[in-house]
């Protein structure tokens, strides 16, 4: 079979270049669909435990179709369209959420060649595209004419731009002891134990972990989750910025939310916690990944049904006055030792 | 942070919070015009669920508005009974046997920590944590339990009656009331560790959503409101009704009037109500049930009358005027949320709509007792 492969590559690599990408956009889809379709039923499973309940129990054994019957539900709705709004962002918002989460998994690798598109500046392209999905969330905010659509809309913006940078700055630090883009390079620099992951390179910059925090704090203020799920905060702006949504419209928001999610973890898994490495050193492989991905997106849902939410100005003052200044020192230190050794 | 905040009318938008918004907690509107995020004026709307509750008791006989008193502030209904009852009974100078007294108490206090149990779900459910409202609920629903083996029903009770209350309460009700006074400490100290520590509620509520001690004069705001603002008043002490006086229990006053502070006084109301159905508990004397010479047809002689007591969301007023027929000629409420809302207009101006949201949780208000 695999030389048979390599023969049709040999003898039409056009063809087998269309091919692979055919599978790789089929795998990326069927991945993402199902993550989010099955993470909304892991949270509600979760949240069921957490808050002493059982949680979807009905639908198929252990609630496990429950996902479908949403979809089904999702889809068979009527897509209101409210009056006076702006028609054509109006529907493109949501699926500028959804496609800016999928477009992030082409440059991810799960495992050693697991990875749809390698680009040495893969990580930078993740960032561009996570930086399109707050458009998204802003577009369709603002075509919603609606005024807690509209104030979620300004919180998004800030937000997003508040954290971004120490999270730009945290990268740029890591990246002095990596000094590649290439997730797929920054992920074999990690071999070995646990003691190699960048998380615990000590020797590099002894503020390692706590770049590792900011990051993760970074990424629940990216994804919008709590404490940090200002831009739905139900209990103010009633649904934020997709309170005019319902139907599938919807649907695309909550799945691009829960994509967001496995992006933030995947990445978080790779830059500081060896990506496909195992903690001892033996059998490297995507289970590992996999494992350290949903351990992180269980800690986030954790944290979500633990915490209230904090307010706009008290998550900016997070951002400016803690993180920024704790990120600057990090990338200064680093930076010196760098030069040093 | 309630200094006055203006800007010119055309910088600002207005939005309606409500009546149908998650955190208004019914049918409340508040009519807010916003500077961006900043509240430049909020005006409290009413009336949406009016049920005409002072015509309805024109129209009908004493006992017969007694379910109407169930209905106002469904969820501390046995306060709204307790004073109908003591103000017909002063009407009528009856005097209430002693055990009834005693089960009113308990049967009172067991229903104010259920009601202090949904304001802090549903507080903490307004700053954004949802877990914490299935524990509270969890442990209302002990509450709810030992009261419906009583009362036999579990949110708008009309259990007493002029004279005394009908059913007894037996030793399965007194010895789950023990079994509830011993859990409900521990969770009180699971809530303070789980909940009141947190960092994030800590920034919330603490130095934000003052309700000075001269703002609740201006509105006539009573209960926790009042108490979190330093004015140490409680009916159940200052103007002694039922049995209080026989039983030893502080009021909790905090003088930093945030929202921090109506939230500790709440928190403690409950332990303090624990001691009290503890004592009422220890001290439960057999007798009757039931005054004996309760005239079979309710006539209160001619005159002016006032009772009022103390609710969980503070002073309870009624005042009924009888011509001596079968029909009261008047019945006035006085309800707590009713003075307690109209703060909320001045008391949340210049703030940000997430705090005014979190201040309007700390008020406690239920819709029905404000538009009566």
């Amino acid at each position: 079979m695999l030389s048979y492969l390599n023969y049709l590559n040999d003898t039409m690599p056009c063809l087998m270049a269309i091919l692979r990408l055919i599978v790789c956009i089929v795998c990326i889809l069927a991945f993402v669909g199902l993550n989010a379709a099955y993470l909304v039923w892991l949270e509600r499973k979760l949240a069921g435990r957490i808050q002493r309940r059982i949680g979807p129990k009905e639908v198929g054994p252990f609630g496990l179709l429950q996902p479908l019957a949403d979809g089904i539900k999702l889809m068979t709705k009527q897509l209101f369209l409210p009056d006076g709004i702006d028609r054509i962002l109006y529907l493109l918002a949501p699926m500028l959420v959804m496609t800016t989460a999928f477009m992030c998994f082409v440059t991810i690798p799960f495992g050693e060649g697991l990875v749809a598109r390698e680009l040495d500046l893969g990580l930078l392209a993740i960032f561009a595209f996570a930086s399109i999905n707050v458009l998204g969330l802003l577009l369709g905010a603002w075509a919603s004419r609606n005024k807690y659509s509209m104030i979620s809309s300004a919180r998004v913006v800030s937000q997003n731009v508040a954290y971004e940078i120490p999270m730009l700055l945290v990268v740029a630090s890591l990246l002095m002891v990596t000094g590649t883009l290439n997730l797929h390079d920054i992920v074999a620099e990690q071999a070995g134990g646990f003691w190699n992951w960048n998380v615990l390179r000590l020797n590099a910059s002894p503020l390692m972990p706590v770049a590792f925090l900011i990051f993760f704090v970074c990424t629940l203020a990216e994804t919008n989750r709590t404490p940090f799920d200002l831009a739905e905060a139900e209990s103010e702006l009633v649904a934020g910025s997709f309170t005019e949504y319902g139907s599938m419209g919807f649907g695309l928001f909550f799945m691009g939310e829960y994509a967001n999610m496995v992006v933030g973890s995947t990445l978080i898994s790779i830059l500081f916690l060896g990506g496909w490495n195992c903690p001892f050193g033996i059998f490297p492989g995507p289970h590992w990944l996999f494992l350290k991905l949903y351990a992180l997106i269980s800690t986030v849902m954790w944290i979500r049904w633990t915490f209230p939410r904090t307010t706009f100005y008290g998550l900016l003052n997070l951002s400016w006055k803690v993180l920024i200044p704790i990120a600057l020192v990090n990338l200064l230190i680093t930076g010196a030792l760098v030069k040093v050794f | 942070m309630n200094a006055e905040y203006q800007l010119p009318e055309d910088e600002c938008f207005v939005l309606n919070l409500g009546p149908q918004h998650p955190s208004t907690h019914g049918v409340a509107r508040i009519k807010l015009t916003l500077d961006g995020e900043y509240i430049c004026k909020a005006e409290p709307v009413l009336g949406y669920i009016h049920r005409m509750h002072e015509k309805m008791a024109e129209n009908r006989t004493w006992p017969q508005f007694f379910p109407n008193t169930g209905r106002l502030d469904y969820l501390h209904a046995l306060a709204y009974n307790q004073n109908y009852a003591c103000l017909v009974e002063r009407a009528l100078a009856i005097e209430v046997p002693e055990r009834a007294e005693y089960i009113r108490v308990i049967t009172t206090e067991l229903n104010r920590i259920a009601s202090h149990m949904v304001w802090y779900g549903a507080f903490v459910l307004d700053l954004g944590g949802f877990t914490p409202l299935l524990y509270t609920f969890d442990d209302r629903e002990q509450i709810l339990d030992l009261l419906e083996s009583v009362t036999g029903s579990r949110l708008t009770f009309s259990y007493f009656r002029f004279g005394g209350v009908p059913n007894d309460i037996d030793d399965d009700f007194i010895a789950g009331t023990k079994t509830f006074i011993s859990r409900m400490r521990e969770r009180i100290k699971m809530y303070h560790a789980l909940i009141t520590k947190n960092v994030i509620l800590i920034n919330r509520l603490k130095d934000i959503g003052f309700i000075p001690a001269e703002m609740c004069r201006k509105y006539g705001a009573s209960g926790p409101v009042a108490r979190g603002a330093g004015i140490d008043y409680d009916v159940r002490r200052n103007e002694p009704y039922s049995i209080y006086d026989r039983f030893e229990f502080e009021i909790p006053v905090y003088h930093e009037a945030d929202s921090m502070a109506r939230y500790m006084v709440r928190m403690d109301e409950i332990l303090q109500s624990l001691r009290i159905i503890e004592q009422a508990i220890a001290t439960l004397p057999a007798g009757p049930i039931m005054a004996d010479k309760v005239p079979k047809l309710i006539r209160p002689p001619k005159g002016d009358y006032y009772h009022a007591v103390e609710t969980a969301r503070g002073r309870l007023g009624m005042r009924a005027v009888s011509d001596g027929s079968a029909i009261p000629w008047r019945l006035k409420l006085r309800t707590p949320c009713f003075s307690n809302m109209l703060i909320f207009g001045e008391a949340c101006r210049g703030m940000l709509l997430a705090d005014a949201v979190a201040l309007f949780g700390s008020l406690d208000l239920v819709i029905p007792d404000v538009d009566k």
